[in-house]
């Protein structure tokens, strides 16, 4: 397979020597993959905007060694030129960025429901769908759901008794019973489960009726369970400008 | 893998930007192999640098004394700042022979996804120096990429409530260029920047 084709989002670029970058990039069809953008960073490069942070792009690849080289690009939506107009946007945008190259760690794994996910929430960020603070954190919910993580927010996550419960636990894996509950659980209010609950399933209309401070709470509830089980922190989740 | 001191020299070369082991190699053999004059010339040039040159305290470019050539020069126009990425912006810049104003380096452009934030850059110094009532107009050089464009979106933001007239470099179609491989964000500012023919 020497030359393939695949569609992608740009995760990330680096500079290589002179005038290239190293491009990451998330395949719908060969997963997490680096390929060298030769001459992108010129200001005659044909690669122009094509192979930015968030671009969706179609591409061709000529598989090599240890990094694939990208032979064409075809632009099939271009997010960033928007999402960049918008710092608040551009923040979260790049939260999703850093935790869809985190949730896909070996490369070359297919990975579609991550591919799935990240294009939709470009998507509802780059057209002002819904709240950009709750995409982000729908974003983060499912991407963990999809990763095996996903958080038990009725039942008791270690005896799965019947809930709703009180308690929290990062270590248990979500809501808690009162039995089950390690020293110190956080106690969060009933209605910030509930948001984090329509996030996951996708209830918009209930996650945009929340309160800011039910959303204040599941976001740091969900910070925290993503960095528990990311184990380091994401780099750009504290520069995230939430309303 | 070579013996002591080569071998020292070979790592150290090897980890600039750009050279790989077989080029730090080619290097340390050529060094090896010159005359001690020209050696000891470049170890005075590598250690005066580091000892000599720092940053402007007004506007973050790199000199050798507390404000660099372009903010000392009288004829330079203190009421427009151009803002640009790095030192090497502003070495660009100059050879156009476009520009009289002053200069302001922010060190790097906002990119989240490594950590950077506005904190890590000049950007409280720039705040500083706009409180200054005679400056006229900013313009925003930062690259024209996602993070310099995120980078302008974020100062534009910050500038326009104190009422100065803020300006972004045009971006368009690349003198020499062909038109067929133009990308779409390209083009498409390229015709939102459309100028009338007289």
């Amino acid at each position: 397979m020497a030359v393939y084709r695949d569609q992608a989002v740009v995760l990330r670029t680096q500079k290589l020597g002179e005038a290239d970058r190293i491009i990451t990039l998330l395949t719908r069809e060969h997963g997490r993959i680096k390929a060298v953008a030769k001459g992108v960073r010129r200001t005659k490069s044909r690669w122009g905007a094509r192979l930015e942070p968030t671009s969706h792009v179609d591409l061709q690849l000529y598989s090599g060694k240890s990094l694939d080289t990208v032979t064409q690009a075809v632009s099939i939506e271009n997010f960033g030129d928007r999402l960049s107009e918008n710092y608040q946007h551009w923040t979260v945008a790049n939260a999703i960025l850093e935790s869809a190259e985190r949730f896909t760690q070996n490369e070359h794994e297919p990975a579609l429901q991550q591919y799935l996910l990240i294009t939709g929430a470009l998507k509802a960020l780059t057209y002002e769908s819904y709240d950009p603070s709750l995409i982000l954190d729908a974003y983060l919910l499912r991407s963990l759901s999809v990763a095996g993580y996903a958080p038990s927010l009725s039942n008791c996550s270690v005896c799965d008794a019947p809930g709703p419960h009180k308690f929290f636990s990062l270590v248990g894996g979500g809501s808690v019973c009162n039995t089950c509950k390690p020293s110190a659980a956080p106690t969060p209010a009933p209605e910030s489960l509930e948001l984090m609950s329509a996030l996951l399933s996708g209830d918009w209309a209930a996650a945009s009726n929340s309160e800011l401070r039910n959303r204040r709470e599941a976001s740091g509830l969900i910070a925290a369970y993503l960095q528990w089980h990311l184990e380091r922190g994401l780099r750009s989740l504290p520069l995230v400008e939430r309303m | 893998m070579y013996e002591g001191a080569i071998q020292d020299l070979i790592d150290e070369l090897g980890r600039l930007p750009g050279i790989g082991p077989k080029s730090a190699q080619r290097i340390a053999f050529h060094i090896i192999q010159s005359e001690r004059v020209d050696v000891t010339r470049l170890v005075d040039v590598l250690r005066t640098v580091k000892e000599r040159v720092k940053f402007c305290t007004e506007c973050g470019n790199i000199t050798e004394e507390e404000l660099c050539r372009i903010c000392k020069d009288p004829r330079r126009d203190g009421t427009l700042i151009c803002v640009v990425e790095e030192s090497k912006d502003v070495m660009s810049i100059e050879k156009t022979r476009e520009f009289r104003g002053k200069y302001h380096v922010l060190g790097g452009a906002i990119s989240p996804i490594d950590g950077i934030g506005p904190e890590q850059l000049r950007i409280r110094e720039l705040m500083v120096r706009l409180a200054n009532p005679d400056i006229a107009e900013i313009i925003i050089a930062t690259d024209p990429n996602l993070e310099g464009e995120a980078t302008a979106s974020y100062l534009i933001r910050q500038i326009r409530p104190m009422g100065i007239k803020v300006s972004r470099l045009a971006s368009g179609l690349p003198v020499g260029g062909d038109l067929e491989y133009a990308d779409e964000v390209t083009l498409g500012r390229a015709f939102e920047g459309r100028r009338t023919v007289e």
